[in-house]
């Protein structure tokens, strides 16, 4: 009875939207920036095709650069690299973000303000501020450039993502849940275990994939702390771009992008769940 | 007593991980804007004001006043073309608003270089426009259309649309249509309701927009580069100079600072503006 009543008093204005169904100026602009948005894409997809080797003219359709890329060794070593970066960033992201998220809803203390603002702090300056002190520092700890120093700068501006998204959904979690499984005997591990981080489990994975794709496409900060001998994928095109490109890297990128769109895929999945 | 030494447990590894890898670098590059740039390689240990006053030459002001102007036209024109689309967006029908949202979300998602790239292939001299223009008869000699300031301004609006799209979006999913019905009816025109309503509902998205625009486009050097031919300077970009090139790490650190102060300068206005601790739609 509630229900019906509740579908009658939908306002006015929604009813007078549904009836309009032909193509309005908003949806026109809609369209054509969202054609905009997706024809540098589209091009590089179309040109990974393309026969001919320097890049402005068609010579026809051909797969040689897909083949040709699995035989570039550095390539594929740079890629491998930014997947294994990604990984670990996106893993380290993970559990930091996630155990300061729940620990964070749980206490308060008098330097929980400033933690939260240093938390969010590599998200929110510029990217060149943050490689360039990464840069220095590690320097001044002398840690060797490479893998290590480019899975801490990632995982600075990784943690963010996760610790955002996770405290999000701890502010809609009823906290009767884990109040009745106390009540019930469970013991503050099982607590966490059974209760809280199937609750949560969402918000961890939307926010690592996030992480895992920010961290994927990342070029500021790893151009600083990649030093001399290591090179992840963005690095190798971002100097390929100022040098010259080779058409593989077109082929590259098209692989890439699917990748990109499956993980969105995903994490609209995840999101929508947690409605 | 044991539950609270747990969650001390929990929060440990965030806390000491931003100590050490966000607050401690933070810290040393304001030590390191005070300290001496040694002759031939690295810092010495010495107090100096040099670096900030270096700051003042000629040169280096005009390489602030270029940034701050590129980031308030690319700040300008993203808001002036994300606005409506944010708008439109939250007016869509359920379904059609989450396949637009994904349809936002991948650009966002995929490599802002092989982005940039398409648009290198369409642009540049002897490019995909430029064959097609000439193939009509339309032109006959190179529109010069790459590695000038227009091209970079164009690859920034390009690069951080999404961010404002997203934050006015986000503002004005949330806000109750209803009273722009009640002003209607109350006698408003449509563009009175829209100023007097919508735009003030949705003031937070645009502020968090023009945050998540403006603090990037002084910084994404990477753009400059690409698209400007290293004929673009920008504080993104003498600060990359200097650390690869001149070395001068010292100086590098002074330009962050202040860079930094600009930033937190600006998310500080938009918290005593809309009294919100979060920026909206950040993720």
């Amino acid at each position: 009875m509630k229900r019906y009543e509740l579908k009658n008093s939908q306002p006015p204005a929604v009813r007078k939207r549904k009836s309009k169904e032909k193509l309005r100026l908003s949806d026109w602009y809609l369209y054509l920036l969202l054609a905009i948005m997706y024809l540098p894409i589209l091009i590089v997809i179309l040109y990974s095709f393309n026969a001919s080797k320097t890049s402005v003219i068609w010579g026809g359709f051909t797969l040689d650069w897909y083949g040709e890329l699995f035989h570039d060794r550095s390539l594929l070593e740079s890629l491998k690299n930014s997947v294994i970066l990604a990984l670990l960033s996106s893993s380290v992201a993970g559990i930091v973000g996630t155990l300061g998220a729940v620990g964070m809803a749980r206490v308060q203390f008098r330097s929980k303000g400033m933690l939260e603002y240093l938390v969010l702090v590599p998200i929110m300056i510029p990217e060149i501020i943050l490689g360039m002190v990464f840069m220095a520092f590690f320097s001044l700890l002398g840690l060797p450039f490479g893998m290590t120093t480019l899975v801490l700068g990632h995982s600075a501006f990784c943690v963010p993502y996760v610790y955002m998204q996770v405290k999000a959904r701890l502010v809609g979690i009823d906290k009767s849940y884990a109040e009745a499984a106390r009540d019930l005997g469970a013991r503050e591990r099982q607590v966490f275990f059974d209760i809280t981080l199937p609750l949560i489990a969402p918000a961890i994975l939307s926010g690592m994939l996030l992480s895992f794709a920010m961290s994927l496409d990342d070029v500021v900060i790893s151009i600083f702390v990649a030093g001399a001998r290591v090179s992840t994928l963005p690095v190798k095109i971002y100097t390929q771009l100022k040098t010259g490109v080779t058409p593989e890297i077109n082929a590259l990128c098209t692989l890439m992008l699917i990748v990109t769109v499956v993980l969105v895929l995903i994490s609209q999945r995840l999101q929508r769940k947690k409605m | 007593m044991g539950r609270k030494s747990n969650n001390w447990l929990l929060i440990a590894p965030m806390y000491i991980f931003t100590l050490l890898f966000v607050a401690g670098p933070l810290i040393y590059m304001l030590v390191l804007s005070f300290l001496q740039k040694a002759d031939v390689w690295g810092v010495e240990f010495v107090f100096t004001l040099k670096n900030y006053l270096k700051i003042g030459k000629q040169v280096y002001l005009n390489t602030f006043w270029e940034s701050i102007k590129l980031a308030f036209a690319t700040t300008a024109l993203t808001l002036l073309i994300g606005y409506p689309f944010g708008y439109f967006m939250a007016k869509l029908p359920e379904k059609r608003k989450t396949l637009f949202m994904l349809l936002i979300v991948i650009p966002f998602w995929t490599n802002a270089l092989m982005r940039m790239y398409g648009w290198i292939i369409l642009f540049r001299s002897n490019g995909l426009i430029e064959q097609g223009l000439m193939a009509l008869g339309l032109i006959d000699d190179s529109l010069k259309m790459l590695y000038n300031y227009k091209a970079v301004l164009a690859g920034m609006v390009y690069a951080l649309l999404p961010f404002m799209i997203l934050s006015v979006y986000s503002s004005a999913e949330k806000m109750d249509w209803t009273l722009v019905e009640a002003a209607k009816d109350l006698g408003a025109k449509s563009w009175q309701a829209f100023v007097t309503i919508t735009l003030k509902l949705t003031l937070p998205g645009i502020l968090s927009g023009v945050i998540l625009v403006f603090i990037p486009s002084m910084g994404l050097f990477f753009i400059a580069d690409i698209l400007g031919g290293g004929k673009i300077m920008l504080v993104g970009n003498l600060i990359q100079n200097q650390l690869m090139s001149t070395r001068d790490w010292p100086f590098a650190a002074a330009l962050a600072v202040i860079l930094m102060l600009f930033t937190t300068l600006f998310i500080w206005g938009y918290k005593k503006i809309t009294h919100s601790d979060e920026l909206e739609g950040l993720l």
